[in-house]
């Protein structure tokens, strides 16, 4: 939704006036960012729900290996940083800056989803699949939503950085870039909790 | 492109931007909220009649006891999408028709939001409709049930043992329900992000949010419901399809799965929905009784709070699904109360639509009579509602067909007479012309002496005991005379909704033209002419009071309660415009609109290619989500026609 923000006709109805001040791509982007919460919210409820139902399979402690998981977490809140200074760099028209942070966060986003898959590969390995136990369903279903929408936040830096190239993104449409920014910021904070809820508590 | 003249266009990309406004293609590009919402309505309207054709195939079985018209199976398959079609392929989508013709037109805007969202939206609810309706020839359409409990979702596709064997096989018919209704939802949560954006952002100067039609603020409580509803039944789909297509565990006893966690995911979207279902026609009675009571709505404020209420209090009552589950005495006597609790607001609704009436100089036109009907339907069926509320009558009426005659009071008696209501009222302003009365009454007639038949007995056979949801009945239980009558009344609805085709297929083309403003109407949309241009207002208006179109008509506070008609001048027909200097007025050339655009439906495209990859196999989910991707970077990148 947020590459639609792209082409500035869609702003407003005459370009600039909103009845609230807030831009139309704007305002969306807070509404879809809403819904989310209640969409990770189900998630991590029907995870908690399921924690400890592990049926004969691996429990959350006998399974997670924690500091492998803290690197990529650690990956993905650097690229919150990247994001930031990427919005930063076409705030003060610096478009060469803003190709290179963007293509770095995206960077940092697909280094994490790597370690995700690796991550996955290695559980299925280890005899911990999607239909070992409704604990394993849980966690696999949940962590893949936050890498599927890791993964759109890749491609929407990609379509930002692709437009940048194409000269339809230019400092005037800094305001994609933040609406972009408030995505992946929540995409990050919902890991924080994930990482929080999925890998440090269980882990006595 | 301006408005009215057409562009050469160039193009970067796969297509050039399309320009046409007119003709066959154009509806496959158009992103012009009326076009989408005359596609809403016609497409939900066949999607309806084919859940109508649903029912009246389970009426026909249910005339008699002991009947063989339909299979088992069959029922079962014809009982669960007749549900699905009708709540997510029928009311929702007519309501959603309703938002997009007429918001931007109720609050002086020229489009939605986001125009090619809205698009989209368009495309992946027929997508998810067609897909749905497409098991019907890959073995067979869903069978259990619209609320899809586990384990009956999950496992067998024949529960009944009538083909042997195929119980412990996953049910790949509800892969189609958990699929296609998960499409459906993203359509729907689209198209709540647009609304809710268009209702809060776009509103033309002067209409605070205090000044809005009630119709547009039961738009935007209902489309923060769909906001906040939707994305729990998508993770209860997803779910479901990981548990049917996967061999995951939420739901598998088994395995540490929970059908109960179902149960709680779907009726705490499921109760938000029933609300989803019902405000729209809310929104619609509360603007067609006051025209023709001539009088303004009574209570202005206490709707629009009782009409938010609701949408809090909707969160808290899902449990009264649940009832018999076996919650527990405390959580059972909490959701009891919050349900009786949300009698309160609804009831609010009603005393002030009575007292919108009491006094007026009342206009007996089809609009009005079906808006009168939802008034009395509804109440009935919301009397029968507060009745589930009571737990231990509600462990007596679970899975009667008491139940069933509830739940048509509200959503039939209320929602499509709410919904026929509007169509009438609004069809001068969608086509120029009126709908021919004549029919329109006997629609009326034929539809609520038909509605009563069908529903009315049910009452008497849910309390006699009859379950629902079964194939068949025995002799001798005393049920046979209500059904047949019920039966009988089922097809006079048919035959109700057949005058109705009829009468729109004449009076489109032959109505009785219609002015502006046909029923002396209070609100923006009867300003601008009939049908509206592309850019609905040639100036923006400026709105100075919440019935606008009537005090530019008439001089407020005349004596006694009757309006009084402004002598001569600046009134009804040529409405003095107090915004003359307004930025946005000027030659209707000058109005810049967004162009048409392939992209919504390449992008739609790819969903259903994606969804039978679950079915099928992993390279189409690849496919479609190439095709997909491709079509939104298509549409981020599109340039708009004027640029070059």
């Amino acid at each position: 939704m947020a590459e639609a923000a792209v082409q500035p006709a869609e702003r407003g109805e005459d370009g600039h006036h909103t009845s609230l001040g807030l831009s139309n791509d704007k305002m969306g982007m807070w509404t879809l960012i809403s819904s989310e919460c209640l969409f990770f919210g189900a998630l991590i409820s029907t995870y908690l729900i399921y924690v400890d139902r592990t049926a004969d399979g691996p429990a959350p402690g006998e399974i997670f290996d924690i500091p492998f998981t803290s690197v990529s977490t650690f990956i993905l809140l650097m690229s919150s940083l990247g994001m930031v200074l990427a919005l930063a760099a076409i705030q003060a028209g610096d478009m060469r800056g803003f190709r290179t942070w963007t293509l770095a966060t995206a960077a940092m986003g697909a280094t994490f989803l790597a370690g995700q898959i690796y991550e996955f590969t290695f559980f299925v390995e280890e005899g911990f699949g999607l239909t070992t136990s409704a604990f394993s369903s849980s966690f696999f279903v949940l962590t893949g939503f936050h890498g599927v929408h890791v993964a759109v936040g890749i491609l929407m830096l990609l379509g930002i950085w692709a437009a940048s190239l194409l000269g339809r993104l230019t400092p005037a449409h800094d305001e994609t870039v933040e609406n972009i920014g408030l995505y992946w910021h929540f995409v990050d904070i919902v890991w924080i909790v994930l990482f929080t809820v999925v890998y440090l508590i269980p882990a006595e | 492109m301006t408005a009215t003249a057409e562009q050469p266009t160039t193009g970067q990309g796969a297509f050039r931007r399309p320009t046409a406004t007119t003709g066959l293609s154009s509806w496959f590009t158009t992103i012009d909220h009326k076009k989408i919402g005359i596609l809403y309505f016609v497409t939900a309207f066949l999607f309806f009649s084919l859940g109508g054709i649903e029912a009246l195939l389970i009426r026909a079985q249910l005339a008699s006891p002991d009947a063989a018209f339909l299979t088992r199976d069959q029922y079962n398959q014809l009982f669960t999408t007749h549900g699905i079609t009708m709540i997510f392929f029928g009311v929702m989508p007519l309501s959603v028709a309703f938002f997009n013709y007429l918001l931007p037109l109720m609050i002086g805007a020229r489009d939605v939001a986001f125009p090619r969202l809205n698009a989209l939206s368009y495309w992946i609810f027929l997508f998810a409709g067609i897909f749905l309706f497409s098991s019907m020839f890959l073995g067979g359409l869903p069978d259990g049930g619209w609320f899809g409990y586990a384990p009956l979702s999950i496992l067998g596709g024949d529960p009944l043992g009538e083909t042997l064997g195929a119980s412990s096989a996953p049910n790949v018919r509800m892969l189609f329900y958990s699929v296609g209704l998960q499409l459906a939802g993203i359509s729907s949560l689209a198209g709540a992000i647009n609304f809710i954006v268009t209702v809060l952002n776009l509103r033309a100067p002067g209409m605070t949010l205090m000044r809005m039609p009630v119709f547009v603020w039961m738009s935007l409580v209902t489309s923060v419901l769909m906001l906040f509803a939707m994305p729990i039944i998508g993770v209860a789909l997803w779910q479901l399809m990981f548990d049917i297509g996967y061999g995951a565990n939420f739901f598998n006893p088994a395995q540490g799965g929970d059908p109960v966690l179902w149960q709680h995911m779907f009726w705490l979207f499921g109760h938000p929905e029933v609300y989803i279902l019902i405000l729209p026609a809310f929104g619609i009675v509360s603007e067609i009784l006051p025209v023709f009571s001539r009088k303004p709505l009574f209570g202005y404020t206490a709707i629009v709070f009782s009409g938010i209420a609701i949408g809090f209090m909707g969160w808290g009552v899902w449990a009264h699904h649940m009832f018999a589950v076996g919650l527990g005495p405390v959580a059972n006597a909490a959701f009891a109360l919050s349900t009786m609790f949300i009698a309160v607001p609804t009831g609010i609704k009603i005393f002030n639509w009575i007292a919108t009436l009491w006094g007026g100089q009342l206009r007996f036109t089809t609009p009005m009579l079906f808006a009168i009907g939802l008034v009395a339907m509804f109440t009935i069926g919301g009397l029968s509602g507060v009745t589930h509320a009571v737990v231990p009558h509600n462990y007596q009426q679970t899975d009667t067909y008491y139940v069933v005659a509830h739940f048509h009071y509200v959503l039939f008696g209320g929602a499509i007479f709410g919904l026929m209501a509007g169509f009438y009222y609004w069809f001068p302003k969608v086509k120029g012309r009126f709908m021919n009365e004549r029919l329109g009454k006997l629609h009326f007639w034929l539809m609520i002496i038909g509605f009563n038949l069908t529903f009315g007995p049910m009452h008497i056979l849910g309390l006699q005991g009859m379950p629902r949801r079964v194939a068949t009945y025995p002799d001798g239980m005393g049920w046979n005379f209500w059904n047949l009558v019920a039966t009988v009344g089922g097809f006079i609805i048919a035959l109700g909704f057949l005058v109705f085709v009829i009468n729109v297929l004449k009076s489109r083309k032959n109505g009785v033209p219609a002015g502006n403003d046909p029923w002396d109407a209070r609100t923006l949309e009867w300003t601008t002419t009939s049908p509206p241009p592309p850019h609905d207002f040639d100036v923006i208006p400026q709105v100075t009071a919440r019935d606008e179109l009537w005090n530019r008509k008439y001089a407020a506070g005349g004596p006694g309660r009757q309006p009084m008609r402004v002598p001569s001048g600046g009134s009804a027909d040529a409405p003095a415009e107090p915004g003359a200097h307004d930025p946005g007025a000027g030659d209707a050339h000058d109005i810049h609109m967004p162009d048409p655009s392939y992209y919504p439906l390449v992008a739609a495209i790819g969903m259903p290619i994606m969804a039978y990859g679950v079915l099928f196999t992993p390279i189409l989910i690849a496919v479609g989500g190439v095709i997909t991707i491709a079509g939104l970077f298509g549409w981020a990148l599109e340039p708009s026609a004027e640029e070059h």
